[in-house]
């Protein structure tokens, strides 16, 4: 086990300098970011040299690449076009999104899961059919028009929630953000789960521990569900970096300042400090939330662990 | 049956979750009366907030609440009024004296003196601070030293400005410019306090005015509190009890949060909302002009377009289009179709004139197409476009726009859109001068004067003269207005160079843009001044 974490972590290497490298060609490629700074007019050349000097745009992209990988590794991200610390608007981005990000996993794991289970146990009765309609129907419909539309039905018309989610952003106002965020992995992970149920529930085992006279929860709980569940850690845990990368919609529906937002800001004002750290944070957690999903791999099923 | 009672427990973890939401539902915004706190919605100030550093709306808006500067521009009128200057003389309209009032202090108890507004000013205008209104400083004598256009500067101070008693500076010019005093409303021109040369970072992260409203919380991207200053010495008090300005990752969130009653104040309704503000809102929606105006501009460095033909296809192309129709369908009306090169916020004193423009500014199919021709067509055959495509829904206009071209000349292929994908890189393109076709270009006014809408950009190499346009008999015009110490003199020569536009048209004057804002029953007295910015301290809160 120790020396499959360690291969796993050396492979991580190349890939995260491959990723880093990639995005910051692509920002730069974009052109010059410090003629945006000053609106609809021109910045005067003087001050437009300055700040490209101040923050390294005047030298060739590979020495910058180089600085900046270098400054990362002592903890400087750099700083953004407002005068803030990039760690610093990290610092407060993501606290956020990773309890947005929590609030919609807890989602898919307990309704999903709960939802294909059942499904699974009980194919072709209504139960079945009509779970499976709704998940399709929510699969097919954008995470905008959830969103916007949970959001005028019960911020505006039932008054039910805030429309917007406060700066602070506590876990009971990322509820709604949360499941709309969850609400298209959720439909997967209950459809996944369902036909992986499905598949083991005459498998052998599942029949030798019937026929042992276990109790039905067992039999489902330890024995069936354990085996099926493979596909869907692998699903929920490649979705862990999906669901922070991807909040940008879900974000900027409900006014939280998270990851999301940062990076869309950091897009629009060619802010190549800010996209590339957050970028750069994201890819680890891409790649620690894959490595998770091995090592989760290995504890449930070992023969994973010798491949 | 199991299975059920699961899918109930499921149900009830929801209920649960939608009911807890609820219970975070409080609202903290404070009383009501003259003590009550207005919340509005803000977006992220792109820049550190320093008086001379500051060139866009959210920022600005700030500036307007915690500074006030030698003049302020009346919400209502637009003109130039005294605040902490007691008189600005001038002989010569070249050299100026000003003397500043007596018992004004920043809100940290700092008396202003004149070196308060010398410092400020020195600082803003010092190329090694950045300061990307810097340029505002150009016309005092001695700022090509401070801010060489390269290399580094050789001195530290404007040699222009200088200090003569505690109440008075005199200030130089480089060249005779009568309306100057009038530009002294723009925040650049803000006097500070000592706290923030000593201890700049502190400042910065909570600066300290002389306005009506000091700042009580600020936390960088998210939201900043302001309150009234009681001390404030002014005559333009806060009427309620302060703002809490709140940033919004969209405005359609901050648009929805006023119809749930969760917000007060939206300063810009989004377009994709225009069609129900009415329905929504009634008469607590606005819709004011603001001293903006949208252009199409044409590059003259490249000398396809730079021929004397071209001067009959670039009016034969404004009269192609058919502003009357766009301005109704695609903007609903938040926008007014141009006939001069000014603002409507000017006033007619202030020179706007409308109608200036005349003829080549009005819709007229036939003598579209015959200009055009007579002109030797679209330079390369096809008129592009270009427009950034991340924000202001640009791609709807310029479409309505070249469909409008298109019909006139009875070609599909006469006018296309050519997106680009962020403002940065619109911008760099620009400014690179890599366009070879039109592109859209928009100015807001610094300060509410005519010669603002037209100096700066279409006298030779005037620093937002992006199309590299230049005319003699334009640049005499504007020399002789500047130099004219006659105010109504100095407006009518001004509108006598805006005739030279007409004659030429190096660009094409499309709508006046209008601001809009909505607001909640909580509040009444809103308006918006000429910036588009709401007067904040007139608010009350009901």
């Amino acid at each position: 086990m120790g020396r499959y974490v360690i291969r796993r972590l050396l492979q991580m290497i190349p890939v995260f300098f491959g990723t880093t490298l990639l995005i910051f060609l692509m920002v730069n490629v974009m052109g010059d970011p410090i003629a945006g700074l000053c609106g609809d007019r021109q910045c005067d050349p003087a001050t437009a040299a300055q700040l490209r000097s101040e923050f390294g745009l005047d030298k060739p992209v590979w020495q910058q690449y180089a600085t900046y990988m270098g400054n990362v590794f002592t903890g400087d991200f750099g700083t953004a076009f407002n005068g803030q610390k990039v760690t610093e608007l990290m610092g407060t981005a993501f606290p956020i999104t990773i309890r947005l990000t929590i609030v919609a996993i807890v989602f898919e794991v307990v309704i999903g899961i709960t939802l294909g289970v059942i499904t699974g146990l009980r194919r072709g009765r209504p139960v079945d059919t009509t779970v499976l309609i709704l998940t399709l129907v929510v699969i097919s419909i954008p995470t905008f028009v959830t969103g916007l539309l949970l959001q005028l039905l019960l911020g505006v018309e039932w008054g039910v929630i805030k429309p917007s989610v406060s700066p602070e952003a506590p876990f009971n106002e990322l509820l709604v953000p949360g499941l709309v965020l969850a609400s298209v992995s959720l439909a997967y992970v209950t459809r996944l789960t369902r036909t992986s149920i499905a598949e083991n529930a005459s498998a052998d085992y599942v029949r030798t521990a019937t026929a042992k006279g276990l109790p039905r929860r067992r039999v489902v709980l330890r024995h069936l569900l354990r085996n099926s569940l493979i596909p869907v850690v692998t699903f929920i845990g490649t979705d862990v970096g999906a669901l922070m990368g991807g909040a940008i919609v879900t974000e900027r529906i409900f006014n939280i300042h998270g990851v999301g937002y940062q990076l869309y800001q950091g897009i629009l004002r060619q802010n190549s400090q800010t996209v590339v750290g957050f970028v750069t944070v994201l890819v680890l957690v891409f790649l620690a939330a894959n490595l998770i999903v091995d090592l989760l791999y290995a504890v449930l099923d070992p023969r994973i662990r010798y491949a | 049956m199991r299975g059920a009672t699961q899918a109930k427990w499921a149900a009830c973890a929801v209920a649960v979750a939608l009911a807890a939401t609820a219970c975070g539902g409080g609202d903290s915004g404070g009383g009501g009366g003259a003590d009550g706190v207005v919340s509005s919605s803000w977006g992220d100030p792109q820049n550190p907030l320093e008086p001379a550093n500051t060139n866009e709306v959210q920022g600005g808006k700030v500036l307007d609440m915690i500074f006030r500067g030698l003049k302020r521009y009346d919400p209502k009128t637009g003109a130039a009024i005294d605040m902490l200057a007691e008189k600005i003389d001038t002989k010569d309209s070249q050299n100026f004296t000003i003397t500043v009032k007596d018992g004004w202090t920043f809100s940290n108890g700092e008396k202003i003196t004149a070196k308060s507004f010398v410092d400020a000013w020195n600082y803003g205008a010092l190329l090694k601070n950045n300061q990307k209104n810097a340029y505002f400083f150009g016309y005092i004598d001695g700022y090509d030293k401070v801010h060489p256009e390269s290399g580094s500067a050789t001195a530290n101070t404007l040699a222009g400005l200088k200090l003569v008693n505690d109440r008075t500076f005199t200030v130089k010019l480089t060249q005779k410019f009568s309306l100057w005093p009038d530009t002294l409303g723009y925040p650049a021109f803000a006097p500070l306090p000592k706290a923030f040369f000593t201890d700049h970072a502190a400042w910065v992260s909570k600066p300290i005015g002389n306005g009506p409203y000091t700042i009580d919380k600020y936390t960088k991207g998210s939201s900043m509190n302001l309150r009234r200053w009681d001390q404030y010495p002014g005559d333009d008090k806060a009427q309620n009890g302060g703002i809490d300005l709140k940033v919004y990752t969209d405005n359609n969130t901050a648009y929805t949060d006023v119809l749930a009653g969760n917000l007060d104040l939206v300063d810009d309704v989004p377009a994709s909302q225009l069609k129900n503000v009415k329905a929504d809102l009634g008469a607590r929606y606005i819709n004011t002009p603001a001293g903006i105006i949208q252009t199409l501009a044409f590059p003259f460095y490249d000398k396809k377009w730079d021929t004397p033909g071209g001067i009959k296809v670039r009016q034969g192309l404004s009269m192609a289009i058919n502003r009357d129709q766009i301005t109704s369908q695609i903007f609903q009306k938040t926008r007014t179709p141009a006939s001069d090169w000014t603002s409507p916020v000017l006033g007619v004193d202030g020179g706007f004139k409308e109608g200036l423009c005349g003829a080549p500014c009005e819709y007229n199919a036939a003598s579209a197409k015959k200009l055009i021709q007579e002109g030797g067509g679209i330079p390369g055959g096809q008129l592009k476009i270009t427009y950034n495509g991340d924000t202001g829904s640009h791609k709807e206009w310029v479409d309505a726009v070249c469909n409008s071209i298109n019909k006139v000349l009875g070609n599909n292929k006469a006018c296309v859109g050519a997106p680009v994908g962020t403002f940065a890189d619109f911008r760099s393109q620009v400014s690179q001068q890599k366009l070879t076709g039109a592109w859209r270009a928009g100015w807001q006014m610094d300060y509410p004067l005519i010669q603002n809408f037209l100096q700066p950009l279409y006298y030779t190499d005037a620093s937002s003269n992006d199309g590299k346009w230049s005319n003699k008999a334009f640049d005499g015009l504007v020399d002789r207005a500047n130099a004219e110490s006659d105010r109504a003199k100095a407006v009518s020569t001004f509108q006598d160079a805006e005739r030279v536009l007409v004659e030429q048209m190096p660009v094409i004057p499309l709508w006046y843009q209008n601001g809009s804002a909505g607001y909640s029953e909580r509040i009444s007295d809103v308006s918006l001044n000429q910036f588009s910015v709401p007067v904040y301290e007139q608010i009350k809160v009901k």
